[in-house]
């Protein structure tokens, strides 16, 4: 009896000890919580309503129901926007996955001033954003830039326009992307020298030559890291903008060529002041982007390898 | 063979360095050289009879000689005279002939591009919200991660997976009302719109700092407990100074950021005086785009402060305390 009483007393000091942790905790991630409810969920929520009315911030919002949704398949410009956007995706994805991997397995080795190398392949990744845009809109100019006089050095007759043709307004946009493929590589790099050597050392035991060994050791133990990597760049050339507003004005010319679906979202809604129709292509994007995540991550069941993790015995 | 390949490519990154550094010591009539020399450099000129003439090196019957083109006649020749005897003429064919060049470096541009926008007031602006965001976010941030790292409550690891989700949140889905919100404020055209919300943490400094703090052993947090800290003196104490790379590494990610950042305030900001580097930039090319020089000048001083921190702090870059954390 004595023992039960002593018992559930400790039981209501490990209580009130509970309970106080829980404060705490909940008091340290305070700003998180008035954050989320007032910068995400709140405006996220708002915008859904936005989206079914129309809005020009002066007026109140009107309801419309599902019209500009509507509206957005019949527009040219919104297709043309997801054109565009799918176009720079498509090539510059694999492109940036490809060069930052190589650039990596490159510099993982054993090269002279290796340091200084991988100084300067990231070096363009710190400065990214509006003064790159002017540089590379310039260099690829061809009255002053200096892309097109050394292609007709080395025997190109008549190179693009680049930037002011409108087929090749994206593949510049591309290439101008790779010159900050140093980002991409320094995690590849990080990821390359997780990887233990005793992996390597029984392929080679098991009489596995290079190519073998990069093909079914490197290759399996990166692919954590390139998931990580694809699904961040499908995320921001959802978002590509600075470079394009900068180049064009804000206008994604010439003729629309590089109209991305973030500038065409920016336009709607801060110069058109149409929040409606804005919101609407916002919440587009937010489902097109949830759906692909999506669909990445369970795709990655059939080729993320996680260490410690047998496929089938999970 | 590594070595040839990783120089190539070297070129290809230095070449937009270069061009920008060379272009904006150039003055307009360098610019308009065909090909664009890498090497700022100016034709000589010379005065004959008070007007200024071009200088070429010039062969004349087995000796080489310093003349100035007076006159072009037709058949691409010229008119030529020595500038010690401004009255002999010769008569010689101008593409046979070298024009004589000299280094001329304008560093008056990068005054000119100073005064010519107000771009000290882009340059308050810009340190103004990076420094005082960045305090914010290194305020809000170590809070949060430490009561995500150290505690248990109901539902806290049901919080973190929700702060793990908003990571791959379009930031567009929230950007209208957000703009509506700080407009019904009367925040539009200040700088609080870009500095205010880092009080508040985000997801991805969240994730890093958790990371590393969950690596700093438990048992100095209970040493400190069983000599009677509180947590909020168990966090400022121990878990602070022990953070410290961690912290300078989040920092430094944010100075980048919001020292890059352009879409933000690019919608919050409208009045020319109270626009970042970033805007005031963009807005300088887009009205004066033929003054290449001074914008290579300007886009110059805005890449300084980064690249040099990047030097400064270059292993938290490139063996980076922060990628351990997104492995895997």
């Amino acid at each position: 009896m004595k023992l039960n009483i002593r018992s559930r007393a400790w039981g209501r000091i490990r209580l009130n000890m509970d309970r106080r942790e829980s404060i705490t905790a909940y008091l340290f991630i305070l700003p998180w919580i008035i954050g989320f409810l007032v910068f995400t969920i709140g405006p996220m929520l708002a915008s859904l309503y936005f989206s079914f009315t129309k809005y020009n911030i002066i007026d109140p919002p009107q309801w419309v129901g599902l019209s500009n949704f509507i509206k957005l398949f019949k527009d040219e410009l919104f297709i043309q926007s997801i054109k565009v956007t799918l176009k720079y995706a498509v090539m510059a994805l694999p492109l940036n996955l490809i060069v930052g991997f190589f650039l990596a397995v490159l510099l993982n080795q054993k090269v002279v001033a290796v340091n200084v190398w991988r100084t300067l392949y990231f070096l363009p990744s710190v400065i990214a954003g509006v003064a790159v845009a002017l540089v590379w809109q310039r260099i690829f100019n061809p009255r002053i830039g200096i892309v097109n006089p050394f292609l007709k050095n080395i025997g190109i007759q008549s190179p693009p326009r680049w930037l002011n043709d409108p087929a090749w307004a994206v593949p510049s946009l591309v290439i101008m992307s790779l010159w900050s493929v140093g980002g991409g590589m320094i995690m590849y790099l990080a990821g390359l020298q997780g990887i233990s050597s005793d992996l390597y050392d029984s392929a080679k035991v098991d009489g596995a030559n290079a190519l073998q060994r990069f093909w079914h050791v490197t290759i399996p133990m990166m692919t954590p890291v390139i998931f990580y990597n694809l699904i961040m760049g499908l995320i921001s050339t959802f978002q590509y903008f600075t470079q394009v507003y900068v180049i064009t004005s804000g206008e994604g010319g010439p003729a629309w060529a590089t109209l991305f679906y973030n500038l065409y979202l920016y336009k709607n809604a801060f110069k058109y002041h149409d929040m409606g129709y804005a919101s609407a292509m916002a919440w587009v994007l937010f489902l097109v982007v949830l759906g692909l995540t999506i669909l990445i991550f369970r795709s990655s069941e059939y080729w993320v390898f996680y260490e410690g993790e047998v496929r089938g015995e999970k | 063979m590594t070595t040839i390949v990783l120089a190539i490519g070297g070129v290809s990154i230095i070449m937009p360095f270069l061009f920008m550094i060379s272009t904006s010591l150039k003055d307009r009539n360098q610019l308009r050289q065909v090909p664009p020399t890498l090497i700022p450099r100016e034709t000589t000129m010379v005065e004959i009879n008070g007007k200024e003439e071009p200088l070429y090196e010039v062969n004349l019957e087995g000796e080489t000689r310093q003349l100035a083109l007076i006159k072009n006649l037709p058949e691409g020749k010229g008119q030529f005279v020595d500038p010690a005897d401004p009255e002999k003429i010769y008569e010689l064919v101008i593409a046979e002939q070298t024009e004589i060049k000299h280094l001329e470096f304008h560093w008056e541009n990068y005054k000119e591009a100073f005064t010519q926008v107000p771009f000290h007031r882009y340059l308050l602006n810009t340190i103004l919200v990076t420094f005082i965001g960045g305090v914010g976010m290194l305020i809000s941030c170590s809070l949060v991660a430490y009561g995500f790292s150290r505690f248990r409550a109901p539902w806290l690891n049901g919080l973190f997976l929700v702060l793990l989700s908003t990571l791959m949140l379009p930031s567009q889905v929230r950007l209208i009302p957000t703009y509506v919100m700080f407009q019904k404020l009367g925040w539009i055209d200040t700088l609080l719109p870009l500095i205010i919300p880092n009080f508040f943490a985000n997801a991805y400094d969240v994730f890093l700092l958790r990371q590393f703090f969950m690596t700093v052993p438990l048992e100095l947090d209970d040493a400190a407990k069983i000599d009677g800290a509180t947590p909020l003196q168990t966090f400022w104490y121990i878990m602070l100074p022990q953070a410290r790379p961690a912290l300078v590494a989040v920092a430094i990610f944010h100075f980048l950021y919001a020292w890059n950042d352009f879409y933000e305030p690019l919608i919050y900001l409208h009045s020319r005086e109270n626009w970042t580097l970033a805007v005031g930039l963009q807005t300088f090319n887009a009205l004066y785009s033929v003054n290449t020089h001074l914008i290579m000048a300007a886009s110059m001083v805005m890449i300084l402060p980064p690249i040099i921190l990047f030097f400064l702090a270059q292993n938290v870059f490139t063996q980076g305390v922060v990628f351990k954390g997104i492995k895997g």
